[in-house]
């Protein structure tokens, strides 16, 4: 990736050059070669030329569509994480990163990574916005409250890779730095399992889901007084409104902090909302729990879905 | 031209009337004008002050100058104080309130008494801020993000965001000002195509002015009711969408940057055609371009948020429009560069200017290219290659095109002459100093140094230090032109009516002009810019 934002990069540094240099030797060499000799002389009348119109406005024009469909497609490639991508949650907060591994292992302002292996993160912010940005492979996005935001890079080199918050977040803002460590694939398992770990983050999410009472409602037998929620992940629900959503991070969050916003058809909003009650570390144990349950029930039972993931993304998530 | 034998004109504007009521109550135009001008240049040199504050710290990659939260004070109101206060109002309101009404032939503008008003209300909002700032300052950026600005910052957010809210209304009043003066005003035979190239400039900024300000004015006022109040506009906890503030802010302050530079373009055609004496080449494209950048500029306001969780395909959408929006500034520059064909081209120092604004302005127009490409655009946004960006056509542009238009119109404001070498070596020293300072950003951008930061990693020192020297050279350059301006008002050579042999009306008057503008109403009979017949030959 990091290759082919560098290469449209330098195509545009070549244009950039070639049209500088055009209008600055143009400007140089008539301001010498018709420089005033008189101090009463007047320039040529000359008002105008429309092929030299059109030419100057079209053949730009042309220019700048070829630059957009290049910088849309590095774009798009940037949006799309490959489908098995290695997840790590990410939050931010004034002013460190703090980072969740599926095993249970938690990073601040250090990112272990495995190198040959799409990454994904999935962001957030605990408090104003900050930006993920490690200039080494060419990616920065905004870690926005409220929302999660995906960010995929796929490490090729071992070594430390600077990370840097983009988006001015207060006080300490040029403090909140941190790294990202890319190692060889054995180091990285080496690493995983050297780490103290306190069980997997899908199990302190299960521990939390008894702790908050959630099974009480959430029960898998589909006699509880909220949706089973087994097997839901990336499924398509209808809801009272008679819409659909796909359940992804995004719903799940919302589900939890604004319960009777996206109610699930045959349910009552009765659900209390846990705004104030989780943190946004919490909040990620819960969803990747809910997560881990899609795998569980991979039995027929009987599930108000009616599809599949949709391909892409259908909600506000981007990246 | 010149000759030996120039008087001062016994009544002009100048003298009609001596102290300060003449002053703080006149209804000229001018003298409004001149009012404008010493506003904004105290404004500039406020926020210049920060600019080096700025450098001076970041000459080491520790912040070891100011502590972290004054760092981000600096930033803040230079931001605030240039955009505000210097950038947005300059040329409109100095060489604007002078220029349009004698451009055209008329008296005065159509409202001088709003226009006056405009003026204190101008001052109402500076003081504002200049109180936020001494009783404490503001560490939002002047871009005032959600919810940092609502829920974190413990700064004069409010303050500030009152200043710019009072201020906006004197933008609104002197754009609309303007685009009446210019539909209602024009002396006769002076059509539309007849116009010089300024008025369609400040005609389109005017717009911009009228619609795009209330924008701002709302934007700020949300966040002040959910800073004291706690309305959930933007505050997620609160229910509200951060981002929302984004698309609220840019789709005024996008547009805002066209009226920071529309201007100056408007500033160039003048000194494009009174350089090389000859008509400004495919004068209806380059009028016409400045519409175009109204209109298209207020499409593209998604630019400043590829990064900001904007959808993939909106954010396509504002790529393709960003890129559309670039076309009429690459037609204009290309219509300057041909006007100097077989011109008689002169190398004062408001020509200078010009050659400097369409070289840096070419460059801050391409660097644009870079940042419209989204794919590149994820690298480079939030770094220093947008802040050399954006001061290549902020200062490369705008600051170059006011400096170059107060030179060119300096002795029709003052009726004498400045000193030529001393006005052209500070010209060069701008030029070099500018350059200096900026270009090693666009560099430190590229390699990763984000903006807003106090501290930075050691190896992004050396551009910085070159960015630091280029800064102080900046600063002498800007210094120079205060004292030599100053000095021609009283030891200066009296200019007379028309120092440049330049056509247009404002050279058909006396230097300075009459408080009434002419003795008699001009009648228009010649197209812009037509330098066959000496201008004098024009008075009917």
């Amino acid at each position: 990736m990091a290759s082919r934002v560098d290469n449209l990069y330098f195509f545009l540094l070549a244009l950039a050059g070639f049209f500088s240099v055009l209008i600055a030797g143009l400007i140089i060499y008539y301001a010498i070669k018709y420089h005033r000799r008189s101090p009463d002389q007047i320039g040529a009348q000359i008002h105008g030329g429309m092929a030299l119109e059109i030419g100057w406005t079209v053949i730009p024009l042309l220019i700048t569509m070829v630059i957009f469909v290049w910088g849309a497609s590095v774009y798009y490639a940037m949006a799309r994480p490959p489908d098995e991508t290695l997840n790590v949650y990410v939050v931010g907060k004034q002013w460190m990163w703090k980072f969740q591994h599926l095993d249970g292992q938690r990073e601040i302002n250090e990112l272990h990574v495995p190198v040959g292996r799409a990454v994904k993160l999935i962001t957030t912010s605990e408090d104003v916005i900050h930006d993920f940005f490690v200039p080494a492979f060419r990616i920065k996005a905004d870690v926005v409250p409220g929302r999660y935001i995906n960010i995929w890079f796929h490490a090729t080199k071992p070594g430390r890779y600077r990370l840097f918050c983009a988006e001015y977040c207060g006080t300490r803002h040029s403090g909140m730095i941190g790294e990202v460590i890319a190692m060889e694939p054995s180091e990285y398992q080496a690493w995983l399992s050297g780490g103290v770990s306190e069980g997997s983050l899908a199990s302190a999410g299960e521990k939390l889901f008894q702790d908050l009472a959630c099974n009480t409602c959430h029960r898998p037998d589909a006699q509880g007084r909220g949706p089973v929620l087994d097997g839901l992940f990336g499924k398509t629900v209808q809801l009272q409104s008679g819409e659909t959503v796909t359940v992804d991070e995004a719903y799940v969050r919302e589900s939890i902090l604004h319960p009777t916003a996206q109610v699930t058809a045959g349910f009552q909003p009765i659900m209390p909302t846990f705004q104030g009650l989780v943190t946004e570390e919490q909040l990620l144990e819960l969803v990747e729990y809910v997560k881990s349950l899609a795998a569980r029930a991979e039995t027929p039972a009987a599930r108000p879905t009616t599809g599949g993931p949709a391909p892409g993304e259908a909600t506000p998530v981007k990246r | 031209m010149p000759s030996s034998t120039v008087l001062i004109p016994p009544h002009h504007y100048l003298n009609d009337g001596y102290g300060i009521k003449s002053w703080l109550l006149t209804r000229d135009h001018k003298r409004i004008a001149l009012l404008y001008l010493a506003s904004v240049t105290f404004f500039f040199f406020v926020g210049g002050a920060m600019a080096v504050l700025i450098r001076l710290d970041l000459a080491t990659p520790a912040g070891d100058l100011v502590t972290d939260e004054t760092y981000n004070k600096l930033f803040t109101m230079h931001g605030v104080m240039m955009v505000f206060f210097f950038l947005i109002p300059a040329i409109p309101s100095v060489l604007g309130n002078f220029l349009v009404p004698i451009m055209i032939g008329a008296k005065d503008l159509a409202f001088p008494k709003l226009n006056l008003f405009s003026w204190y209300i101008f001052v109402t909002g500076g003081l504002f801020t200049l109180y936020a700032l001494i009783t404490g300052g503001v560490d939002t950026g002047w871009t005032f993000y959600t919810p940092f600005s609502t829920v974190s910052s413990t700064t004069n957010v409010i303050p500030t965001a009152l200043g710019i809210f009072i201020t906006g209304f004197s933008s609104i009043l002197t754009g609309l000002n303007f685009i009446v003066t210019i539909h209602r005003m024009r002396a006769p035979g002076m059509t539309w195509f007849r116009m010089p190239l300024f008025l369609w400039s400040t005609y389109a900024t005017s717009l911009i002015n009228v619609l795009g300000t209330p924008v701002i004015a709302i934007t700020v006022l949300l966040v002040a009711f959910e800073r004291v109040f706690h309305f959930g506009f933007f505050d997620p906890r609160l229910g509200g969408d951060p981002v929302l503030f984004q698309h609220m802010f840019w789709f005024y302050s996008h547009p805002a940057v066209y009226i920071m530079v529309l201007p100056a373009m408007g500033v160039i055609s003048e000194l494009v055609a009174a350089g090389c004496r000859k008509p400004v080449f495919g004068y209806p494209f380059v009028a016409f371009a400045s519409l175009a950048i109204a209109v298209l500029g207020f499409l593209v306001w998604g630019h400043h948020m590829f990064v900001a969780g904007e959808s993939v395909y909106s954010a396509m959408i504002f790529s393709i429009l960003s890129f559309l929006v670039a076309i009429p500034s690459a037609v204009k520059v290309f219509n300057w560069t041909a006007t100097m064909y077989k011109g008689a081209v002169s190398w004062d120092t408001a020509m200078l200017y010009a050659y400097g604004f369409i070289g840096l302005f070419t460059i801050g127009g391409l660097t644009g290219l870079f940042l419209a490409a989204i794919g590149l655009d994820v690298h480079v946004t939030d770094t220093y290659f947008i802040i050399a960006h954006f001061h290549y056509i902020m200062v490369g542009g705008t600051i170059m095109g006011y400096l170059g238009g107060l030179h060119y119109w300096w002795p029709k404001i003052s009726g004498r002459l400045y000193n030529e070498a001393l006005a052209k070596l500070s010209a060069g020293i701008i030029f070099i100093g500018f350059n200096l300072t900026f270009f090693p950003q666009f560099v430190v951008g590229y390699l990763g140094m984000p903006r807003r930061y106090h501290a930075y990693p050691p190896d992004f020192q050396v551009l910085n230090v070159l960015s630091s020297a280029g800064a102080s050279i900046l600063g002498v350059g800007y210094l120079l032109p205060m004292f030599y301006l100053m000095w021609s008002l009283r030891y200066g050579r009296l200019a007379g009516s028309n120092p440049w042999g330049a056509v247009g009306l404002e050279w058909t008057t006396t230097s300075p002009p009459p408080t009434e503008n002419f003795t008699q109403t001009p009648i228009v009979t010649w197209e812009a810019y037509d330098y066959r017949a000496p201008a004098e030959g024009h008075v009917a």
